[in-house]
């Protein structure tokens, strides 16, 4: 009688899942993140606990779950109590249609890695992720307090703000992937040998800076501004019923990580693969491959957020709605076109990626030509007795 | 995409039958639970898991473009509409009042007005048998292609007009959101 | 719809670990209520007003109902996006007709500032 049968092993997967990414999360990333913060900011971090402070998760967890777990006294009870669990249930879900590598075999086993490869995987995602906007509105709401209600609305506001660009984003990759299936789009990357970071370049910058602000990490973490709102949309929370809201933050940047490395950096695929130079780092498994390029972009938000000062409300909103829906809508016009001009075959893509990369290259070079401009005008300024 | 595909001319049989009646009683239950909540808060939410269980029963039955698109922008966008009113509108005064409860002697003789009819016809009309082609939906000139290609294929083609005319009411959704907001915004300030 | 099973069963279970982890943190901690402890936060002070009576900037509202629009809009392109090497020019002018309405809509928008939140 055969006890893994895919069904079987389907189930095993989603339990492996909603076990081992918590656990991720809150015993490597958090600690990741505030070492890397520490030695940004030229401090230790947290290194007591264990050896090189590696079990300040364990710490964590015990002090977060045996906190005394307040409910405010003008609070709405039962909406309080369920806004945590909505803000998790919706980040957790969107890892079942994350493709973090092919079919594999572990000795006779087959099995793939993902939990479900379902025909609207990009849509899917769009769909579940817009559903989080109610955790952070509604605990807002429900602790009765000034604060959190602001910062539950802004968060709304800058929720659905951002939603927009992030769909037009990723639009105009699907008019290169043909599919909304998340396995297939890795696959169309590896068959045409081209990742679509390239030719959907502002497509990825928009949907980068639209995932760090549906976040709310910084630059983007408005619904959070201590100098403003004390502690945002969870102002009154404690204990539990916190760290699920701090899960369920985590959890959306790593959904937001993975579906940013499976659509724009061909997912598990290793760089470059049909290079025979580069045939050597095919040495790592597809998933260690995923997990690096993940690995980046979370790396990317912990290096976001200890560089970049806040927005303003009016900024950010200004930002989403006159800059990144102007811009993503033409993109999509552009991808269109070029498309259109060699049909049948995929050269339209590689154009633009050439057209693209260039305009990269040129942007970044003007911006340090300024930089240094500006350095020289500064320098000029100064009164030549001040220098010595 | 198995499951139903056993028994042709029926989606509903089996295991499916059975999630379709879980979801539509759940459905049904939230929707009467929209109506008899007396916080409104409390309504949206269940609206919003009726949203969502409706979204269950789309994709049930292979229209999973459909369900996704229920998500988004039902679950997703209109009911966030719908918090900002309520919370716009919500003074404490309100919630404790019995705002709707003393017509429900005339809405239950409305509701019966309504329900015999209905009844009626669904009681008397012979349905047309579900398409033989179980994957109907998600069919694109011959091909089993997928519920999202199939709609593109329907609605970029055969249904141009209605699709151009949508347009023509999102923009005239978005100067009606402006006119009203703005006047409104422009007296606060 | 087969494929679409796991998904439901992934979401309850998600909605059971902070359930789970809820009710069990709650038999472990100690509760020692006071008044003063479960006043809203105001930094100390005692609390004025009820939080729920604030009001607030219509804008928000405003954002939502542009946001409802513009993902319409979004959903309109995903279909046309996935298909789009089937539809071919006549694809591409259709969506231009209805990208040019829309962006009309947009720019009154704009020049009526209301995507100025100041």
């Amino acid at each position: 009688m055969k006890v893994l049968t895919p069904t079987v092993l389907t189930y095993l997967k989603v339990v492996i899942l909603v076990a081992v990414v918590p656990a991720i999360i809150g015993f490597v990333v958090v600690l990741a993140e505030r070492r890397l913060m520490g030695f940004m900011q030229a401090r230790l971090g947290p290194n007591r606990v264990g050896p090189k402070g590696l079990l300040q998760g364990v710490a964590d967890l015990v002090k977060l779950v045996t906190k005394e777990d307040i409910t405010p006294s003008r609070a709405e009870r039962a909406v309080y109590f369920l806004a945590p669990v909505l803000a998790v249930i919706p980040a957790l879900t969107a890892l079942a249609v994350i493709p973090f590598g092919p079919a594999i075999r572990i000795g006779k086993v087959k099995t793939t890695l993902w939990v479900t490869d379902v025909n609207i995987g990009l849509l899917f995602l769009l769909a579940i992720t817009s559903i989080g906007v109610y955790g952070i509105i509604l605990g807002g709401w429900a602790s009765n307090n000034k604060y959190s209600l602001l910062g539950g609305l802004r968060s709304a506001a800058q929720l659905v703000s951002y939603e927009v660009p992030m769909g037009l984003a990723l639009v105009s990759v699907l008019l290169m992937t043909r599919s909304l299936s998340m396995v297939e789009i890795v696959h169309r990357q590896g068959r045409l040998h081209l990742w679509f970071i390239f030719p959907g370049l502002l497509a990825f910058f928009i949907y980068f800076v639209s995932g760090v602000a549906e976040t709310n990490r910084n630059p983007f973490d408005l619904p959070e501004a201590e100098s403003e709102l004390v502690s945002g949309f969870n102002t009154e929370y404690s204990g539990v019923k916190f760290a699920f809201f701090f899960l369920g933050e985590y959890a959306a940047m790593i959904v937001i990580s993975c579906v940013a490395v499976t659509v724009f950096l061909g997912g598990w695929l290793p760089p470059f693969p049909h290079v025979a130079a580069l045939k050597f780092l095919r040495i790592l498994p597809p998933l260690g491959w995923f997990l690096i390029k993940a690995g980046l972009f979370l790396f990317g938000y912990i290096w976001f957020r200890s560089t970049f000062p806040r927005y303003r409300f009016d900024q950010l909103m200004a930002l989403g709605w006159k800059w990144l829906i102007p811009i993503s809508l033409a993109n999509i016009v552009i991808v269109a076109c070029a498309i259109l001009a060699t049909p049948g075959r995929s050269n339209g893509m590689f154009v633009l990626s050439y057209i693209f990369g260039g305009l990269f290259v040129v942007m970044f070079l003007l911006a340090k030509l300024r930089q240094k401009l500006a350095r020289r005008e500064r320098l000029a300024a100064i009164p030549a007795s001040a220098v010595e | 995409m198995t499951g139903a595909q056993a028994v042709p001319g029926a989606l509903l049989t089996g295991a499916a039958g059975w999630l379709f009646v879980i979801f539509a009683v759940l459905a049904l239950g939230m929707a009467i639970a929209v109506v008899v909540a007396r916080n409104p808060i409390h309504s949206a939410l269940f609206l919003l898991s009726s949203f969502l269980l409706v979204a269950c029963i789309f994709i049930l039955q292979q229209a999973e473009f459909v369900g996704a698109v229920q998500i988004l922008v039902y679950a997703g966008g209109i009911m966030v509409l719908f918090l900002f009113v309520i919370m716009l509108v919500h003074q404490r005064g309100v919630r404790e009042r019995l705002t709707f409860q003393h017509q429900w002697d005339v809405a239950l003789l409305f509701v019966l007005a309504f329900l015999l009819p209905f009844l009626y016809v669904l009681w008397t009309e012979r349905f047309p048998d579900l398409p033989q082609n179980l994957d109907a939906f998600r069919t694109v000139r011959g091909k089993i292609a997928g519920n999202t290609q199939a709609v593109a294929w329907v609605l970029y083609r055969d249904y141009l007009l209605p699709f151009e005319v949508a347009s023509v009411f999102l923009l005239v959704a978005m100067i009606g959101a402006v006119v009203l907001g703005k006047r409104s915004a422009e007296k606060v300030d | 719809m087969s494929d679409y099973l796991p998904i439901l069963v992934f979401a309850l279970l998600a909605a059971a670990l902070p359930l789970a982890t809820i009710l069990i943190a709650r038999a472990l901690q100690s509760r020692k209520p006071n008044p003063a402890k479960l006043e809203p936060y105001e930094c100390g002070i005692e609390a004025t007003t009820f939080a729920l009576d604030t009001r607030f900037s219509v804008r928000y509202f405003l954002i939502a109902v542009l946001f409802v629009v513009f993902d319409v809009e979004t959903i309109f392109l995903f279909p046309w996006a996935v298909m789009f090497n089937r539809l071919g020019l006549f694809g591409l002018i259709e969506m231009l007709i209805f990208l040019t309405i829309l962006v009309i809509g947009y720019f009154y928008v704009w020049k009526r500032k209301a995507l100025d939140w100041a």
